[in-house]
């Protein structure tokens, strides 16, 4: 007689959630959840945002953990026990016992030809261009995000008064705008975020109004509308939650373009002013000295060179993540 | 065509009247006095003012310059230049900045068309890989880095191209600031040429092609670049207006006397030069404007069906 098997409970094993895979591309789940997924998929976009991210941490920390301030000019006792300014002094490690020609005193990136502490002026730069990036941007993605979406939502006559005043704002050169700003106001850290604020505002008002003029023929604007919704409810209450995605990939991009006008203005000359310092000023600072002192020069243009790359990294991220193609998953 | 080019035409004529109706206004309205109030009586300044035609209103200063500018006369320069007449130096700037920026910017389309090129025909293999490595970092790292770096290696350490621009000997000396200028439209221009290229090449069209037997450079030339070139002329567009801002860096950077140079000088310097603010703000934008209708019209004619668009929504 054959006997039935009856399976027993060691037959069995509990194989944990660890293996069970389900295809994240067809489940279920929020948007931006999917879109996290895929950004963080990426390893050049989580490249870009640890190299900002570092920049960022330096930026805040470094200036307050430093022991000079970032416009203080230091002296130094030299080997005869003179007390002199720090001019012009080569980068020390702390350690390299052959590189300390002084006692007390040690500068990582070296000192500037006025006897500063570049180290924290570098941090300090860092800081004043990552602060005017992203303050003008922000301003501009408001200005810019209202203007397009109010042309777009209305239309008609509204849109074609609007969309003119664009293609002529939009047709003057920057230098031209900026040159004019330069005859009405002080050069410095204003003249920079004036000029940011013109012409940046202009691509993220596009961007606004195309997306615009998709959402709003939609049903759920429609249903909006038949429940009796006025105008402002619907453009900033129902389509513009809609267009987050494209606008936040576009500020992305804006901001290598707002930190690299900056460094632009302050090295022709009409950017930040002594002793203040940017990334630009020290780079003009630099570039002053390059046949001498080539190290000066450095610490800035990677710093530039890091941020510019990281942002770029961070928007092509954004982007892929927003409209991620068939082939990418 | 011809109606949508002549509209394009006075559209840009037109923008380009108000641009400089704005300029000319904001600058007449700038408080403060162009004669130093303590060393010139009132009666002088009066005078002076006549003389210049300051005291008229300023609509009829406006119509009084237009009808300057149309003799191609930009004015006279006040302190900068001790009130020698703009138009000379201004020609003399624009022809060293034109010469160079053509340079760049066919040295530009030209390598960043081949780098483009090899990187869609390797795709996938080490070639591809370096020219992505190389146009990325071109597009994200500042071309004034480039600039200062190639300069310090090249004129400095290795003293074989000349540090300064140098008008005498122009062919040798412009080939640094052309190539540094260029870096960032090669890199562009061969990320987009590689992107286009690839997408055509995966199209139905070109595998037909394939299919009938067609391959190597008659493919490449009859079939795929005829359209990965269409977008291509876009994206030059702005570029040319980028070199505007990177001219005036490389002139600083390589001494080069040029309109970028001018610029600076007119508004970095002590005093502000408002004749030449005014002067070069009508040349860049009508270069700008200038550079923007071309483009739009070689667009047209590229692509037949933006001239076909254009006819069915007249």
């Amino acid at each position: 007689m054959n006997k039935i098997y009856t399976p027993q409970k060691e037959d069995f094993e509990f194989i944990g959630e660890r293996n069970i895979n389900i295809d994240l591309n067809f489940a279920s789940q929020g948007y931006w959840k999917g879109v996290a997924i895929h950004f963080l998929r990426n390893k050049f976009a989580v490249t870009g945002v640890i190299l900002v991210g570092i920049i960022i941490l330096f930026a805040i920390f470094a200036p307050i953990l430093s022991s000079y301030s970032y416009q203080e000019i230091i002296s130094i006792t030299d080997s005869s026990g003179k007390e002199i300014v720090a001019k012009s002094l080569t980068p020390q490690i702390a350690d390299s016992e052959s590189q300390k020609i002084f006692s007390d005193k040690t500068f990582i990136f070296g000192t500037d030809d006025m006897g500063r502490d570049l180290w924290t002026r570098t941090w300090q730069g860092a800081r004043v261009s990552l602060i005017i990036a992203f303050v003008t941007i922000f301003i501009d993605m408001l200005i810019g995000t209202s203007y397009g979406l109010i042309s777009g939502y209305f239309g008609g006559t509204v849109d074609n008064i609007m969309q003119r005043f664009i293609e002529i704002a939009g047709s003057i050169p920057t230098l031209v705008i900026i040159s004019i700003l330069a005859v009405f106001m002080e050069k410095g850290i204003g003249l920079v975020i004036a000029s940011l604020l013109i012409t940046e505002w202009i691509g993220m008002s596009k961007i606004a109004r195309a997306e615009c003029l998709k959402l709003k023929e939609r049903e759920y604007v429609l249903a909006s509308r038949t429940l009796g919704a006025g105008n402002f409810h619907i453009i900033f209450k129902q389509i513009l939650p809609n267009t987050i995605g494209p606008i936040i990939t576009q500020v992305m991009f804006s901001i290598p373009v707002a930190i690299f006008t900056e460094a632009f203005l302050s090295f022709v000359g009409v950017g930040i002013v002594l002793p203040q310092c940017s990334i630009g000023s020290l780079i003009e600072a630099g570039f002053n000295n390059i046949t001498i002192l080539p190290y000066q020069i450095l610490p800035p243009i990677s710093v530039l060179a890091v941020l510019m790359l990281g942002f770029n990294l961070i928007g092509d991220g954004f982007r892929e993540a927003l409209a991620p193609k068939i082939e990418d998953m | 065509m011809a109606k949508y080019i002549t509209k394009r035409i006075l559209m840009s004529l037109l923008t380009l009247f108000l641009i400089t109706f704005v300029l000319f206004v904001l600058i007449r309205i700038m408080p403060g006095d162009p004669f130093p109030v303590e060393r010139m009586s009132a009666e002088m300044i009066l005078q002076k003012r006549a003389e210049l035609g300051l005291d008229k209103p300023i609509l009829i200063q406006f119509s009084d310059y237009m009808s300057m500018l149309m003799q191609g006369n930009f004015g006279n320069g006040t302190s900068l230049y001790n009130g020698a007449p703009i138009k000379p130096i201004l020609i003399k700037c624009m022809e060293n900045s034109f010469k160079i920026g053509v340079i760049s910017i066919l040295f530009g389309t030209t390598a960043g068309l081949f780098l483009g090129i090899t990187a869609a025909l390797n795709r996938g293999k080490f070639l591809d890989g370096l020219c992505t490595v190389f146009s990325i970092l071109g597009v994200c790292i500042p071309s004034y880095v480039f600039m200062i770096f190639l300069q310090y290696f090249f004129s400095y350490k290795i003293p074989f191209f000349p540090y300064f621009f140098d008008p005498s000997r122009f062919l040798f000396s412009s080939i640094m600031p052309s190539i540094s200028l260029s870096l960032f439209t090669v890199s562009t221009v061969a990320r987009f040429t590689r992107n286009e290229m690839v997408e055509v090449m995966n199209s139905d069209y070109v595998k037909l092609a394939e299919s009938k037997g067609l391959y190597g450079f008659e493919l490449i030339r009859k079939h795929i670049l005829r359209n990965a070139l269409i977008p291509i002329v876009t994206v030059i567009a702005p570029l040319v207006v980028d070199l505007m801002t990177g001219a005036m860096v490389m002139e600083k950077i390589y001494g080069v006397n040029g309109i970028g140079k001018l610029m600076v000088d007119a508004i970095a310097g002590e005093g502000i030069d408002y004749n030449y603010v005014l002067a070069l703000g009508i040349v860049f934008s009508a270069l700008y404007i200038g550079i923007m209708l071309i483009l739009d019209i070689l667009y047209g004619i590229i692509d037949p069906r933006i001239r076909i668009a254009a006819k069915e929504t007249k």
